[in-house]
Parts: C-alpha cells; structure tokens; sequence
C-alpha cells in the first residue's frame, strides 16, 4: 500500500515539475509559431514516457539506494567507525570515507539520466567521435576525484574558495591547450553531473562529516561538496580530450 | 519494443556500479546486515526499469521538440521572441526545481542562525523564495545570454572565463555564509528534464544556423546555466547584508 502512495506522490511532483515546460512548449507553438508541431503523436508519448519513467526511478531510488547511502554516510562518518579507540583523530583516519565518496560519486554519475542524454547528442554531433562510454567515464572520473577532494577538504577545514579558485586557473589554462571543439562540451558536463541520483548522496555524505568532526558547522562546512563534483568534470573531460589528442599524435608519428 | 529492451539491458548495466559499490561498504567494511532486502530488490527493479522507459521518451519526445522548436524559431527569423522562450524555459524549470527548494530552505537556516535574518518562520520562508525566484531569474538569463551567443557565435570560453572572474570578485565581497550555499547552487539548478531539451535546442540552433558548428557552438548552455546562480546568490547576499548593515 505505501508503495502506491509513493508512487501516486512521485508522480503528482513530477507531473508538477514537466507543467511548465509542457506550458511553455506548447503556448510557444500555438501563439508564436502557429504551426502545426511534427510528429504530435511521438512527442506526447515521448512525454508520457519521460514522465512514467522518472516517476519509477525516482521512487525506486527513493526506496532502495538513498536510505542505505545516507544510512552509509552516516555510519561511515560515526566517530566510533573512524576512531574506534577514542583517540584524537586525524586524516588519515577518514580513508574509507575518501574511498567511499569516491566509489559513490563515480558509480550514481554512470546512472544519472541527464548525462546519459547529454552523450547521446555528443556522440550524434561528433559522428560518433565522442563515444557514448568515453564520455561518461571521464566525467564519471572527475566526479569520484572532485567529492573525494570535497571530503578531503571537509576533514581538514580548509576555505572552499580556494579549492574553487585554483580549479578555475586549472580549467583556464586546460582550456588554452584543449583541441576547440571539446571545449563547450566538457563546459556542459560540469553542469549535468549533479542531478536526481548524486545530489541526495553526496550531501548526506557532507553533513555527516561535517556533524562528526569537531569544530566543523554542518550548515557552513557541509555544503561544497556539489561545486567540487561540478567542477572537476570539465576539466577530466578536456584532460581526456587532450590524452585521446597526443595518443592519436604520437600514433600517427610512429606509422611515419 | 526490441528498443525498449535494449534500453533495459543497457539501465541494468548503468545501475551495477552503484549495487557493488553498496554491497561492497555493506559487507566488507561497515560488516552490517543489509536493511529491508526486499525493499532494496523492489526498488532497483523500479530504478532499472524506470531509467529504460525515461531514456526511450527522452528520444521520442525531449530531443526532437528541442530540435524541432529551435528550426521553428530559425525559420521565423524572430530572435525577440527566441530570446523571451529562453528566457522563461529556464525560469519555469528553475524555480520549481525540488532540489534547489531544499537548498534554499537551508540557506534561510545559515542565514537566521548567523542572525542575517530574524529567526522565525516567515522570515526564513521569504529569504527563502526570494533567493528562489533570483536563481531562477539568473538561469533564465543565462539561457538568454547563451543562446544570443550562439546566433552571433561568440566563442564560449570568453564567456566562461569572464564568469569565472565575476565570480571570484563576488566572492571577495560576499558574506562567508553564503558562499558554500551558493558555489552548490549552480550544480542543482540543471535539471533531469531541462538538461535534454536545453542541449537539444542549442544543438538544434547551432545546426539551423548556416556558418554554425553544432559541437562547437551548440553546447555550451548547461555551462551558462550553471554558472549565473553562483554570482547571483552571492549577490543576493551581499545585498541582504547591506541592507540589514544599514540599520545597525
């Protein structure tokens, strides 16, 4: 029973979220436009399905993954898991949250549905240049690297500006040396990691730390974690660009 | 339906990293039973399948009306109205956007605790929708900005860069509390449903546009809408500081 009003309500929000997108769309075509839209038909069993199938994932997430991972974080964070012995604890301590903030942030990025749309079309405007997999495992990368550092950076309390700053001089300098065309997609894929699946984890993750080490205030040291796992992304998809770039080279120099 | 299956095989190998990552923390280092197996089982099936049926109407319904709208609009030539669907395609998607609810709400709590705001219900809620509706606005925006872009193909990493800058100035200035909130909001504002058909219309665009790259100038406007919500809701801060400043 408690499954069906989880579903009913997972359903009314994302009916609610898709209300104004649908407004939108369609109040362009019918006064701006004012032409008929192609294929009707498929489009609103395409929005149907978006619809359906978000409401599933949601609610199965919802039900299976977020209560044992933030359960996880939890336990994880618990100051009798880091410091069984009651000593002060220190960095090091933290090496299975490190390990798994980074596990977690690479294996929800591969599942999260705006990145799989994003290099769907990457691969269809590259020809198939840019592989589909390609894609995902370089932001799926980036990520684990970015929430293991955020956690990292948590632990010891360091300014996040800093950390933000310097991985802005990095994408800058990746950008200069990049070839043009992976720019604006490695840019994107920044913004599309962080979304339905890695959100709910990675903050859970970054309060219980912040609750368990002391001196920390979870409502000031708890956040970041999103910006570092926004960050990194663009600048694992250039490095990859730039290593696919000199293998090419270096291959071609070789058959010479 | 053999695409629909095809699209389960691929979910079912989507999902695997985070079942073995789980299981692995569960079993080997936090050496805890698995709470509510059945639950767990029911709801992977439900992510499994869910994530099939959303990807085969990402490509029956979000990627060709993208597509479509963004021909439609290069064929009327009206780039006004172009400008006012960016713009409220990105404030609609924006401001009902749950994730970003739940960081505002937070914020409110940062800001009442650190006494930038009175400590009660109201005032917190309306700290809160006011930071909303200015992230929301400041997606917009971007969207407008990046879609002006790729009509006049501006190269992007100008425009990034010179967000980068604005965005450490801000920093300078803004208040220590807000800044954690506000470097997260730019990840939670892009969401499920706006990612495909945002890429969709800019690729869209930049394809019906003649002497337009779609790889180089299609893309390019998730990055924009990530990045206006960091500079506004420092600003915004800054703003409520000043204001609240100038009556001490």
């Amino acid at each position: 029973m408690t499954l069906l009003v989880d579903l009913w309500q997972t359903l009314r929000s994302t009916v609610v979220d898709v209300i104004p997108i649908v407004a939108i769309i369609f109040g362009f075509q019918l006064f701006v436009i004012r032409k008929r839209m192609p294929n009707l038909k498929q489009v609103l069993v395409g929005f149907l399905l978006v619809i359906c199938g978000l409401t599933l994932f949601l609610a199965g997430l919802e039900r299976a993954l977020f209560p044992i991972g933030r359960l996880m974080a939890e336990q994880l964070t618990a100051s009798e898991f880091v410091n069984p012995l009651g000593n002060t604890a220190n960095w090091q301590n933290y090496f299975w949250v490190y390990l798994f903030a980074f596990a977690i942030g690479a294996s929800t990025t591969i599942a999260e549905p705006s990145l799989i749309a994003v290099a769907i079309k990457a691969r269809q405007v590259s020809g198939g240049a840019i592989g589909v997999w390609g894609l995902r495992l370089a932001v799926a990368l980036g990520v684990a690297v970015g929430i293991s550092l955020g956690t990292w950076r948590i632990v010891m309390g360091y300014p996040l500006h800093w950390f933000i700053i310097g991985g802005y001089l990095v994408v800058i300098l990746q950008t200069a040396l990049s070839p043009k065309k992976i720019v604006p997609l490695a840019y994107d894929s920044g913004g599309v990691t962080t979304s339905t699946v890695t959100v709910p984890l990675v903050a859970a993750l970054g309060l219980g730390l912040a609750e368990t080490i002391p001196g920390r205030d979870p409502l000031l040291d708890g956040f970041g974690l999103i910006a570092f796992a926004s960050l990194f992304p663009v600048m694992s998809v250039m490095a990859y660009a730039q290593l696919s770039q000199w293998w090419a080279k270096r291959h071609s120099s070789k058959l010479e | 339906m053999n695409a629909l299956l095809k699209n389960l095989v691929s979910s079912l190998r989507d999902l695997f990293p985070i079942v073995c990552v789980i299981l692995f923390f569960q079993i080997i280092v936090l050496q805890q039973p698995m709470p509510g197996v059945f639950d767990v089982l029911l709801g992977t099936l439900f992510v499994v399948v869910g994530l099939a049926i959303f990807i085969q109407g990402l490509e029956l319904g979000l990627f060709p009306i993208g597509e479509s709208l963004a021909y439609a609009f290069a064929r009327k030539g009206s780039v006004f109205w172009l400008l006012v669907f960016a713009f409220f395609l990105g404030f609609s998607t924006t401001v009902a956007e749950p994730a970003l609810r739940a960081v505002t709400m937070e914020a409110a709590q940062v800001a009442s605790s650190g006494q930038m705001i009175s400590d009660t219900e109201t005032a917190r809620s309306a700290y809160a929708t006011g930071l909303r509706v200015t992230v929301a606005i400041s997606v917009g925006l971007a969207l407008v900005v990046g879609v002006l872009r790729i009509l006049r193909g501006w190269p992007i990493h100008w425009l990034i860069g010179g967000g980068y800058v604005l965005v450490v100035v801000v920093t300078l200035f803004a208040p220590e509390e807000i800044i954690g909130i506000a470097y997260d909001s730019g990840g939670v504002t892009t969401s499920t449903i706006t990612v495909p058909l945002v890429t969709a219309l800019g690729i869209g665009l930049a394809s019906a546009i003649k002497g337009r790259n779609p790889m180089v100038d299609g893309f390019g406007l998730i990055a924009m809408a990530s990045l206006t919500p960091m500079i506004f809701v420092m600003l915004y801060g800054i703003v409520l500081k000043l204001m609240s400043g100038g009556g001490v």
